[in-house]
């Protein structure tokens, strides 16, 4: 009887998954370690973007009140604002889809679990970062 | 003894008159310490369960002390992994009150307080458990294997020994006291949820080569490390540094070898 006891659920975590085990087994990439640079680089980005951003909608001259639609015509019209809002969405969005997908990695325990879940992620960084870049784009101050 | 059902603890009693098996003399100064240690026996067991135990102990015993009393004189079947018991070996980690510790450097006077005088054991978390208090070290210890730790050389051999100043060794002094009790990796959410993660004690075990000025196998390691399962899965969560009876500074160990990796410069 030397069988290892690894029942699920009795040490308060499920058994480790030995047979997944691949340290050593390099697969050629060094994409963790560019995903954990770029979560520090944009963070430090996203500071600047997003406190910049707050300050000019809810702070300076009036602030939340003076927000309509001629507001949002006037700062797109200039390519300045279009590319500071584009440049935020972007690294806010996939900034966060980062830190979501090692969360994903780290608390799911089956693989077709984990694999549903990244691709549900997937989906809505595609759809949240098209729709807004279109609209960021194709803005036209004119319809209604 | 018979084995006792759920809170009816075992309680050892004095007996004094010297003959073999006979519990020794209380100590004055002794106090009765409730022990909750987690028993589970693969041939009878379906799943672990808590069994308590009341022993007497001096403040200035070690827990080690207790447990070794409650197998020569209550349950001698208690299981657990012990060798120098000081705090050298590296043998005997284990949860105690829900923290990872060797028991060989853990003092009752540190467990008990004025109104607690009760002390949780369970083995460590994340490897597999074979019986009572010992789990099966091999995971341990093939992630610890996969980063080379030995010392790898390719220039000609010096013709006596390989010099080395003292700033040079002072580099890595840290991590070289790890003893591989698998304190820290068995304290890792990460290493718990996930244990392809290499854990902090393979990467401490790198990072005293890496940083080794005699040693030329570092390229080698960082490309291991910079593995999906290595590195950069730390979250930084500190529990290794907590849990490491040696002090290492695993945390930042990990963090030196993030930063090896970023500039590939050792």
């Amino acid at each position: 009887m030397t069988a290892a006891f690894d029942p699920p659920a009795t040490r308060g975590i499920e058994a480790p998954r030995a047979p997944k085990r691949r340290v050593g087994g390099r697969r050629g990439t060094n994409f963790e370690m560019y995903a954990w640079l770029f979560m520090r680089s944009s963070g430090i980005a996203l500071v600047i973007l997003v406190l910049g951003h707050l300050l000019i909608m809810n702070v300076l001259d009036g602030g939340v009140h003076r927000i309509n639609w001629g507001f949002v015509a006037g700062r797109w019209s200039s390519p300045f604002w279009q590319i500071w809002d584009l440049v935020m969405l972007w690294l806010a969005e996939i900034h966060g889809a980062n830190g979501l997908r090692v969360i994903i990695n780290d608390y799911t325990r089956r693989d077709g679990t984990r694999f549903w879940l990244q691709l549900m992620l997937a989906a809505s960084v595609v759809l949240v970062m098209s729709v807004g870049t279109l609209v960021i784009f194709t803005f036209d101050p004119t319809m209604s | 003894m018979a084995t006792t059902a759920d809170d009816s603890t075992q309680v050892a009693t004095a007996g004094g008159t010297g003959l073999p098996g006979d519990l020794p003399p209380v100590p004055d100064g002794a106090v009765m310490l409730t022990v909750h240690i987690q028993r589970f026996n693969p041939e009878l067991d379906d799943a672990p369960h808590t069994e308590s135990y009341r022993v007497p102990a001096l403040p200035g015993d070690r827990l080690l002390n207790v447990l070794h009393y409650i197998k020569w004189y209550i349950d001698g079947t208690l299981t657990f992994r012990r060798s120098c018991a000081h705090g050298v070996c590296g043998s005997d980690a284990m949860r105690i009150n829900g923290r990872n510790r060797l028991c060989c450097k853990v003092l009752i006077k540190d467990l008990i307080g004025d109104k607690r005088n009760e002390v949780t054991v369970e083995p460590i978390k994340g490897l597999p458990l074979l019986k009572d208090l010992v789990v099966d070290m091999e995971p341990f210890f093939d992630a610890y294997r996969a980063v080379k730790p030995y010392l790898i050389t390719y220039s000609a051999e010096p013709t006596r020994e390989h010099v080395q100043s003292p700033a040079d060794r002072a580099r890595f002094d840290d991590t070289t006291k790890c003893i591989l009790c698998a304190a820290c990796t068995t304290s890792c959410p990460v290493y718990w949820s996930e244990d392809a993660y290499v854990g902090p004690a393979a990467i401490v075990n790198a990072h005293r080569f890496i940083f080794d000025s005699r040693d030329e196998g570092g390229r080698e390691r960082l490309e291991i490390l910079s593995d999906a399962e290595g590195v950069w899965r730390c979250r930084t969560t500190f529990n290794c540094t907590e849990a490491c009876p040696r002090g290492i500074q695993v945390t930042q160990a990990i963090q030196e070898v993030k930063r090896a990796l970023m500039f590939r410069r050792i």
